[in-house]
């Protein structure tokens, strides 16, 4: 089998993945970005509204213009960066110290690498319901991959369940796709994404009802409505029960972060109900338990895209700075206050309280 | 929770909050190209529309958390905010322009994009129709897809119309 070797290995070519190796190649590091879709930018190039922050993440920017100026970013440092599309790794071996990947569908080989930035992501949670499993619901992930990747609406009328960020966002997209929302229904008292993002959609007419939740998706093959129930405060269905017509149920039900590398690498692992699922344990400079393992973006907690840059910026710098090569603490400091910023107001609370949980001062035996 | 509370918490403003206030009333009346009307009631990390503001009649941020707070004697009616803000929430209404009719510069990223002399749905926070407007300009300030419509409506409606419908 074929073996490759790198400084840093990146998992994961996202919003913190390309940002991690545009760091540790412009700091001098060897890298090599591995990323299972076919092209660079993760969820990114889906993204395309503006977004917030401040213009250090790149606020008033849409999303998709964001992943072009962190590939103009890596392509400056090209001589360091070696990119690997439609390539998966497979898993980690902690006995040998190995990666293995897998390229296309076939074509099996190692990695081997001095530092390892594990950049995956995360994943959609779907919710259990009588039919869910039938042609026309689709995971929020799904239907901005068809949309704004491959210019394909999934349907004329859409029922959303849950009003968070990612809700809020992808039924506004949809209705500038001329796609109808039928409603939002989220469990919560309140939305859980930006206010403005649901001023945004309110403003056009699209109702988002508070304590309710689908109870069950209606047709004979395909999806032709949905039976959706408000709920009380334990999240538990009340009696009053409402038939929506609608030919698509997209679920925007929360994330949780991609982690089996870490698992396999016998990083110190936590459940964090605020982060959304297990984390790694990690000191500032975003490294694990594991001395050659970092990891930042969703993988390390869920999060704005924003503050994934951030975390990238900053777990390339370490891992950088762990090859022995020349980084500017300066930056590192800059870094943290960008992160601060951002994790600073009442959406930021959640997260504050989540990865004080699993940050740690110093390792056990390091 | 009241019936006011519900529904401010799915993303309708009720009442007046920090970060979304209404200009005073004198000036409001007398500033020729209006001024700006922002509804961004929760802290959340995002400063674009003081950095966008040419003359920092939205003050600038200690904390980047912060709701805006304007400075009206300052604005312009200008609406570049109202082309930047990625949340959408800034608008410009100018009580000036007629007797009658006020114009509302707002935010429009949906197609079709209307034309100047179009009759348009005029909507409120909940997408209700509240009244029709013609459209007086269409610009793009930031050449990326945000438009800002012009569109003249009755004045009576300042404080209700926040967005467009175009009636095909």
């Amino acid at each position: 089998m074929r073996e490759i070797t790198t400084d840093v290995l990146v998992v994961g070519g996202g919003a913190a993945g390309l940002s991690a190796a545009a760091e540790a190649a412009t700091a001098g590091a060897k890298v090599t970005v591995i990323e299972s879709d076919l092209q660079l930018g993760g969820q990114l190039i889906k993204q395309t509204h503006k977004f917030f922050g401040s213009k250090d993440e790149y606020a008033g920017t849409r999303g998709y213009k964001i992943a072009n100026i962190l590939l103009d970013e890596i392509d400056q440092n090209k001589k360091n960066v070696e990119v690997l599309t439609n390539t998966t790794v497979t898993g980690y071996y902690i006995e040998d110290q190995m990666f293995t990947a897998m390229q296309g569908e076939e074509e099996y080989f190692r990695v081997k690498a001095k530092k390892a930035i594990v950049a995956t992501g995360a994943q959609e949670r779907l919710i259990p319901f009588p039919n869910n499993d039938m042609p026309g619901v689709y995971g929020a992930g799904a239907v901005q991959t068809l949309m704004n990747v491959y210019g394909v609406t999934p349907g004329k009328r859409v029922l959303m369940v849950g009003a968070g960020n990612i809700g809020l966002i992808v039924s506004y997209q949809l209705m500038q796709a001329g796609v109808e929302i039928a409603a939002i229904v989220e469990g919560a008292s309140r939305i859980g994404g930006y206010w403005v993002h649901a001023a945004k959609v309110r403003r056009m007419g699209v109702p988002i009802l508070l304590q309710h939740s689908i109870l069950e998706a209606k047709g004979d093959k395909v999806v032709t409505g949905a039976t959706i129930c408000g709920v009380d405060d334990h999240f538990q269905p009340t009696c009053e029960q409402k038939e929506i017509d609608c030919d698509i149920i997209c679920l925007a039900v929360g994330l949780t972060p991609t982690t089996e590398l870490l698992f396999q690498a016998g990083c110190e692992m936590q459940f964090v109900p605020q982060l959304c699922g297990y984390v790694a344990a990690r000191d500032r400079t975003m490294r694990t338990s594991h001395p050659d393992f970092w990891s930042a973006g969703d993988a390390m907690g869920i999060e704005e895209a924003s503050a994934a840059m951030v975390e990238g910026r900053i777990a390339g710098h370490s891992a950088a700075a762990s090859l022995g090569l020349p980084v500017k603490k300066e930056n590192f400091d800059e870094y943290w206050k960008r992160l601060d910023h951002l994790r600073a107001g009442e959406v930021g609370e959640k997260i504050r309280a989540g990865i004080g949980k699993v940050m740690r001062d110093k390792w056990e035996g390091r | 929770m009241t019936d006011s509370e519900k529904l401010f918490n799915s993303g309708v403003l009720t009442e007046e909050k920090p970060g979304a206030v209404k200009p005073p009333k004198d000036l409001w009346e007398s500033k020729k190209q209006g001024l700006v009307v922002v509804e961004c009631p929760q802290r959340i990390p995002c400063n674009p529309c003081n950095t966008s503001c040419p003359t920092k009649a939205i003050k600038p941020f200690a904390d980047i958390n912060d709701t805006p707070e304007i400075d009206y004697e300052k604005c312009t009616g200008c609406a570049l905010c109202v082309a930047v803000c990625p949340g959408l929430a800034c608008f410009v209404v100018d009580l000036t322009f007629s007797p009658d009719k006020a114009l509302f510069k707002l935010p429009y990223e949906m197609l079709p994009v209307p034309a100047k002399g179009d009759t348009v749905d005029c909507l409120g926070r909940t997408g209700e129709v509240v009244a029709k407007g013609t459209v007086e300009a269409v610009v793009e300030p930031k050449k990326d897809r945000t438009n800002v419509v012009h569109v003249s409506a009755p004045k009576e409606f300042a404080d209700k119309i926040r967005a467009i419908r175009v009636v095909k």
